[in-house]
């Protein structure tokens, strides 16, 4: 059976990472791109027959595949077991095939750096974390992958590491996460103690026994899953770390901060979707913090002037769409989108990366303007990604949107739903033609760095732009048959019709259009609105992510850190340092008493003796 | 045996001097041949209380603890000289005070 094939594919990048780890980076650059790019590419060779395989299995079953037992105390025994269903699946396509396309880009992308085999090695080891993720069967082993790779997006988002600030970027990255990780491990812990088990099948079933709608444990628990996928994924309020992140190789931004991990908390909640279908409210707070999340993020990447910041912002907008789908019950849409998301997000960060390569390390989008014609690829690439983005009709983001948008339409409440979100939809198309117009067209403002634009890519890095360029427009005619087995909604739902479908589908054509008037033809009115007045505090407020680093450092970072200044001599190493001064005290007291003076020794032995000698015959 | 004609209190005050006589000399002079020769009175007088008990319970060892004693302060003196060369040496002084380098 083909399918039984499964367990070749998380330990092909597996054996990758220790093959480049034990090198040691003695490997040529060759070598390592064969290992580290081949092993995921092998991977995705073997999801075919085990995709084929899958199917051949009796419909609506999923297949699990246990490989050995983890722990066996006292009744609890997770194991690694592998479990493929149709969800899984869809991850798993994502996962070893955009993947794959990274990993042959990267191979070009980072040629030439002294850290060559070391980045490919994190890279790997990514891929297996997140393959875990995705195929294990128990949360334990979930919550394995899960932790992995947030190391591994610690470890590449501080690539760089001759920088401080690549290291401040990372650390950053790795504690905010961490808050929503305590927050998922305590959620774990409480449905261990309610129900018993943390394999996910039985846990759902006994979940769905144990406690009516509405539960009060059982929302706390979902609540708190909810807080480790919030910062697993950058939502509000866990979100700031996502734009730091973008210090790391752009191959990592494409893989880990667009295309999988980040979007490990929409799958975490699809995957526990029962959980969330007992629990309306923890369900409508997914929902919220998705709506609050893609409109804040939406508006915070209109300003941005880092084009992978601008990428980055755009990426925790798009994921607030997936959870705002989760939460108004559009599951099949909301893992759709996370596919054709991976797609054209990918595609965007990998032409950015050719295009910061062809400017030398320029990521500034006032630096650059009039390079469409230099720079074809890249072009193409941003092209193609952009309008996905914005979800012009017929491009795979259309169908994913246009589903989760309608959906909500229907959901209760709907029509502000629907507004915000759309509103948010037409902010999308705005900064994607925003950013086209401000790399690409208008006055070339590269000339002050004296170095002309040279596109650099290789085969190597121009094949993937190609196959990401195709299934980003053609993403979005893959049926996720597959999903709708596993998903309540039975798959990805049409909707609402009528002017709804219709308003929908006009307002990303709208956004353009809009798009090219404000920034193409009234640039210069915009660039000025940018830099006076009141317009000017609401641009520097955007730009900051409205504000939120600025919220927690006075929140958290000042009163954290004045505490500590004044318990800086620490209360409790007051005792100590008491008890060390005493025993000095008492020490030099001693000591004052050893003069070297034999005769004084004698004396004192003498008097003691005579003291002694009084107190036994009871004189004293 | 002829019983003892002298009061065993009397011997144990006398020996009781004897002690506390040596016992000054040690802790005045600051010279090592009087310390040393102060100890030789205080252990004979350690060995004459000895010797007076024993006779005053008409055995032995009393007299068997003063030939120990005897050894031993010949022992002690075969020591003692030892040091008092080296401390003439080393200092060229025998001054035990000056001898006061190990102090805290």
């Amino acid at each position: 059976m083909s399918v039984g094939l499964l367990w070749l594919i998380p330990m092909l990048p597996l054996l990758g990472f220790l093959a480049l780890a034990a090198t040691e980076g003695r490997l040529g650059e060759r070598a390592v791109a064969v290992i580290g790019a081949g092993s995921v590419g092998l991977a995705a060779l073997l999801a075919v027959p085990v995709t084929v395989g899958f199917f051949e299995l009796p419909a609506d079953t999923g297949f699990s595949q246990t490989l050995w037992v983890w722990l066996d105390v006292a009744g609890f025994r997770p194991a690694f077991t592998l479990y493929l269903d149709g969800l899984s699946l869809v991850m798993l396509w994502v996962i070893t095939g955009v993947g794959f396309l990274i990993h042959l880009y990267a191979t070009g992308y980072m040629s030439g750096d002294p850290g060559y085999s070391r980045f490919f090695a994190y890279m790997n080891l990514f891929v297996f974390a997140m393959l875990m993720l995705v195929l294990g069967n128990d949360l334990l082993v979930l919550y394995l992958g899960w932790e992995g790779v947030g190391l591994c997006s610690y470890l590449l988002i501080g690539f760089f590491q001759q920088d401080p600030a690549n290291g401040y970027a990372a650390r950053k990255a790795f504690v905010v996460t961490r808050i929503g990780d305590t927050a998922m491990a305590l959620g774990l812990f409480l449905l261990f103690r309610e129900l018993g088990t943390l394999e996910i099948q039985p846990l759902l079933g006994a979940a769905t026994a144990a406690w009516p709608e509405g539960s009060a444990t059982l929302t706390l628990a979902a609540l708190l899953l909810l807080g480790g996928a919030v910062g697993k994924s950058a939502q509000l309020p866990l979100q700031t770390w996502l734009p730091d992140a973008m210090a790391g190789p752009t191959p990592v931004s494409a893989l880990i901060h667009a295309a999988t991990m980040v979007t490990a908390g929409v799958y975490l909640i699809a995957r526990l979707h029962d959980l969330y279908l007992l629990a309306p409210v923890a369900q409508t707070a997914v929902a919220l913090t998705g709506l609050a999340t893609l409109f804040i993020a939406a508006f915070a990447a209109l300003v941005q002037t880092d084009v992978k910041r601008i990428l980055a912002y755009s990426t925790m907008s798009q994921i607030g769409y997936m959870f705002f789908a989760l939460g108004v019950g559009a599951w099949s849409a909301a893992v759709f989108h996370l596919m054709t998301h991976a797609f054209f997000k990918a595609l965007l960060f990998l032409s950015a990366g050719s295009l910061i390569l062809a400017l030398h390390h320029e990521q500034e989008v006032t630096r650059m303007g009039g390079l469409w014609r230099r720079l074809p690829w890249p072009f193409a690439g941003m092209l193609v990604g952009s309008a996905a983005l914005a979800a012009l009709p017929f491009t795979s983001g259309y169908f994913s949107k246009d589903a989760i948008l309608l959906t909500a339409f229907d959901a209760p409440g709907g029509f502000w739903l629907w507004s915000v979100a759309l509103l948010a939809a037409l902010v999308t198309a705005l900064y994607s033609v925003r950013l086209l117009v401000l790399v690409f067209f208008g006055q070339p403002r590269w000339q002050q760095s004296g170095r002309e634009p040279r596109d650099r890519g290789g085969i190597a890095m121009r094949l993937p732009l190609a196959a990401l360029s195709l299934l980003a427009i053609g993403g979005g005619w893959f049926g996720l048959s597959p999903v709708a087995a596993v998903l309540p909604d039975g798959g990805v739902g049409h909707g609402h019709g009528g002017w709804v479908m219709w308003a929908t589908s006009a307002t990303p054509l709208l956004g353009v259009l809009l798009g090219l008037l404000l920034f193409q033809r009234w640039g210069a009115v915009v660039a000025r609105l940018g830099t006076s007045g009141g317009t000017r505090a609401v641009r520097r407020f955007w730009l900051s992510g409205w504000g939120f680093d600025w919220l927690y450092r006075q929140l958290i970072e000042r009163p954290f850190v004045a505490l500590a200044r004044i318990n800086r001599n620490d209360v409790v190493d007051r005792v100590f340092a008491a008890l060390a001064g005493g025993a000095l005290g008492v020490n030099g007291l001693l000591s004052a008493t050893q003069t070297g003076r034999l005769r004084w020794y004698l004396a004192n032995m003498a008097g003691g003796l005579a003291l002694v000698l009084l107190i036994v015959l009871g004189v004293l | 045996m002829t019983a003892l004609s002298v009061p065993l209190s009397h011997v144990l005050a006398l020996a009781a001097t004897l002690f506390l006589i040596g016992l000054l000399g040690v802790l005045i002079r600051r010279n090592l041949i009087f310390l040393l020769m102060s100890l030789e009175i205080m252990l004979n007088a350690a060995g004459l209380a000895f010797i007076g008990a024993g006779a005053r319970w008409g055995t032995a060892d009393g007299q068997i603890m003063y030939m120990l004693i005897l050894a031993l302060a010949a022992a002690e003196v075969a020591v003692g000289l030892g040091l008092l060369l080296q401390l003439e040496r080393r200092l060229g002084t025998l001054d035990v005070d000056a001898a006061s380098e190990l102090k805290g």
